[in-house]
């Protein structure tokens, strides 16, 4: 396809040589008339070469005109204006000569007269052309579908009306006068769309009426030249005959003229439409967000000086009370002593409501305007500011007339509030998100500190074999396990679970650990570690907060183990040479419940010797009651069935058997709680 | 989500637990605890509604084992569900608080000192 601008030039060229075509054609005929020469043209070959001239007018300044896309009015009617005065200089220049030569033969020489014709012939259509396009613009502005159907209609009646000038019609032939009546009426049918005189300020409006009279002084003299050389000269081509032109003439002339009735009667209404313009930009500067960093004063601000403009209000405050609990006082032509002996003479409860921040969203319009008894204000608005449904604040403004507020500027006033308290409102949601955001930061750290608190590989001699499994449901868990060697064949083992979740329930596991690695050194019997444990924890921990924990001290030496329950869900073991899965039976306490002496009654320490292929399962309490969709338990049958199932497979094994039964029951990935189960094989 | 209302009778105040406590919904337990002991009558802690409790739930309970102890308060924890009874068990609560299959023996419990 070719460019707009190539489109441009070709229209142009086009329409130059056409015009030298048809103005060297007619001076040919006219030269052969009047020297009664034999001649073989017909007149319609240079009516034709003139159709495609003011066609390619038409392309050209479509192109050129429409090419802009942010148009503003006063730049089109600008264009208008100096395409006129160019035409206006070269037929004015043209007259001079006449004036000039006035007598002379030279002036009566019917070819130079028809030369300069034409010249005034292809520049007065440039004009027309040019501004039936901005016309055209200007009409259509914010058209409607209907109007843009007219408007083709209108156009395709102009094209037929170049078609018909064609064959020669001459002026007030009734033919003639019937098609130009016909295509006037629809100029100005079209001529009352006048949607973008609206869009003019004061002073713009009066420089469209300045532009638009001149195009009118400049249509006057174009017809009156016009109709001089078709009263005193022999014309080859009278465009006064032309349907066409005169259409496009009229209606340029009626657009002109009731265009500038139309912005003249609404210079009044100017003030308004720039105040509603402005109110429009104060809630476009209202609704733009806070940017990160900056303070919700600059809404209040923006808000206080927009609402006082909007309602001529002669005084006005703003009181907010901050989200940190911090008091704003905006005031504008208020001293704030003043606001006391104000807020004093309201006589209206509702507002006296709003003021001291008692406002009920209750239904009903609440009132909010009332009279005042005060040596300078008379009146008073007050609206209250809401965010997240609950009053922050309260807008105030003051008049000195009585009853000074209408319905209309309280609307304003409303609308103002509450594109501000959404701006608040976002501004403090924003804020809230990026503190969440930066806690879930920290919760990550305090994962990764957490799972480094999980021992990375358990040593253990060829005696036996362990492995274990443990996934947080949050981002921090409470889940502990842990072996330590504490001589040579000797170890223990530990499983935990802390009350609770997330960084308090790490920061106890790591507590847990500490104490664990320190016992642990002291070579006590399980008894005595779970008392020291249980007095060391009832120092730190929580007044809620408690642990659950299994300790077990293995002799590969002796195959035995010693071990005692504090509150943790019972072990699970498997006897390889009776082939029997069960719980341990042993009573405790969980560790950090009973915060005194006499917790070691509590403590009851088990024996158990184990042989080659014996399994011992730890978990915690997140494996036994994990819930699936039914709302059924995981439970201690369903784990002792899978340690059943898999008892004869390595440690590893019988893990992952455990933990794909527990998610096959599931039914998902999803935890709801810690998991954590330690397998050891002997 | 938990509801728990206060009935006081002569000697004894009952407090009655619907729902589950989990985390969130311990504190309202914590609360109602709190206030019950501030009447310095006895307590029956009616269970049997409860379908769930966490480790929240039973940190709880334990936080005030002391606090009852010290205004020679009783507490008895009546109308456990299996399930909700042995999470007290594990935990050796049930060594330290005393728990009653239901209200009338409870009641008994608290009336017989």
């Amino acid at each position: 396809m070719l460019s707009d601008k190539l489109k441009m030039r070709i229209s142009l060229i086009l329409g130059i040589l056409s015009w030298m075509a048809f103005t060297y054609l007619d001076l040919y005929l006219l030269f052969y008339q009047k020297n009664n020469l034999p001649i073989g043209l017909t007149n319609y070959v240079p009516r034709i070469l003139q159709t495609i001239f003011i066609l390619s007018l038409f392309f050209f300044y479509r192109y050129r005109i429409t090419k802009a896309e942010n148009f503003n009015f006063l730049d089109l009617l600008w264009k208008v204006f100096v395409t006129g005065l160019i035409t206006t200089i070269v037929s004015l220049a043209i007259r001079s000569f006449f004036m000039v030569f006035g007598n002379s033969a030279i002036a009566n020489n019917l070819l130079l007269i028809n030369l300069f014709y034409h010249i005034n012939i292809g520049l007065i259509t440039a004009f027309l052309v040019s501004t039936f396009i901005i016309w055209k613009k200007l009409i259509l502005y914010q058209k409607s579908k209907l109007l843009m159907q007219f408007w083709n209609l209108f156009e395709y009646s102009l094209l037929g009306g170049l078609v018909f000038d064609i064959i020669g019609y001459q002026q007030l032939d009734p033919v003639y006068n019937a098609v130009l009546v016909f295509l006037v009426l629809q100029g100005l049918v079209l001529s009352f769309n006048l949607k973008w005189v609206a869009y003019l300020n004061f002073k713009q409006k009066w420089k469209s009426i300045l532009f638009i009279v001149l195009v009118g002084i400049y249509l006057w003299h174009f017809f009156t030249n016009l109709t001089a050389f078709s009263k005193n000269y022999t014309l080859v081509l009278d465009l006064l005959n032309e349907v066409f032109i005169i259409a496009i003439f009229t209606f340029i002339f009626i657009y002109a003229v009731v265009s500038i009735l139309v912005i003249i009667f609404n210079l009044p209404t100017s003030s308004v439409f720039e105040r509603k313009l402005k109110e429009a930009m104060d809630f476009q500067r209202l609704s733009q967000s806070i940017p990160a960093g900056q303070n919700e004063e600059q809404v209040y601000e923006i808000l206080l000086d927009s609402s006082m403009s909007a309602v001529f209000a002669d005084g006005a405050w703003l009181e907010i009370e901050g989200e940190d609990g911090e008091h704003s006082f905006v005031t504008r032509n208020v001293e704030e002593h003043e606001v006391n002996d104000i807020k004093i003479s309201v006589k209206n409860a509702s507002v006296k409501k709003i003021l001291s921040t008692e406002f009920d969203r209750s239904p009903g319009s609440q009132k909010i305007t009332a009279a005042l008894k005060h040596p300078t204000f008379k009146s008073i608005m007050v609206l209250p500011i809401m965010v997240k449904s609950t009053q922050v604040g309260s807008l105030v403004l003051l008049k000195e007339v009585s009853d000074g507020f209408n319905k209309e500027m309280i609307n304003i006033i409303s609308t103002f509030v509450n594109q501000a308290s959404i701006s608040v409102e976002n501004f403090r949601l924003i804020n809230e998100a990026i503190e969440n955001e930066r806690y879930q930061e920290e919760l990550k750290i305090a994962k990764r500190v957490q799972q480094a608190l999980l021992p990375s590989d358990l040593e253990h001699n060829g005696k036996f074999d362990i492995c274990a499994y443990s996934v947080a449901a949050d981002e921090v868990g409470g889940d502990y396990y842990d072996l330590l060697k504490l001589e040579e064949e000797k170890y223990a083992l530990i499983i935990g679970d802390v009350s609770g979740k997330g960084t308090s329930a790490a920061f106890h596991m790591s507590q847990m650990k500490g104490i664990f690695h320190s016992l642990s050194q002291l070579n006590l019997n399980p008894k005595d570690f779970l008392v020291h444990a249980n007095s060391a924890l009832s120092r730190c921990l929580e007044k809620t907060s408690f642990i659950t924990t299994s300790f077990y001290l293995i002799d590969t030496s002796r195959n035995q183990i010693q071990f005692s329950r504090a509150g943790h869900c019972p072990s699970l073991f498997y006897c390889k040479q009776d082939g029997t899965t069960e719980y341990f039976q042993n009573k405790g306490l969980g560790l950090g419940i009973l915060r005194n002496s006499d917790f070691h009654k509590y403590v009851q320490v088990n024996e158990l010797n184990y042989s080659e292929g014996d399994v011992l399962v730890l978990y915690t309490d997140g494996i036994t009651e994990a819930t699936n969709s039914n709302g059924e338990e995981f439970g201690y049958d369903r784990l002792k069935r899978s340690l059943e199932k898999s008892s004869h497979q390595a440690p590893t094994q019988i893990k992952e058997g455990i933990i794909k039964d527990l998610y096959d029951f599931l039914g998902t990935t999803d935890l709801n709680d810690d998991y954590t189960v330690v397998i050891l094989k002997f | 989500m938990i509801e728990i209302s206060n009935t006081e009778e002569e000697n004894v105040q009952i407090l009655k637990v619907i729902g589950d406590v989990d985390a969130s919904s311990s504190i309202h337990l914590d609360s109602a605890l709190a206030e019950a002991i501030e009447k310095n009558k006895n307590i029956i802690v009616d269970l049997g509604q409860l379908n769930y409790i966490s480790s929240a739930g039973l940190g709880v309970f334990m936080s005030y084992l002391k606090e009852l102890d010290a205004n020679s308060l009783k507490l008895v924890l009546s109308g456990l569900n299996e399930k909700v009874f042995h999470v007290f068990e594990i935990l050796g609560l049930d060594q330290l608080l005393t728990i009653k299959e239901d209200l009338d023996k409870a009641r008994a419990e608290l009336n017989e000192v």
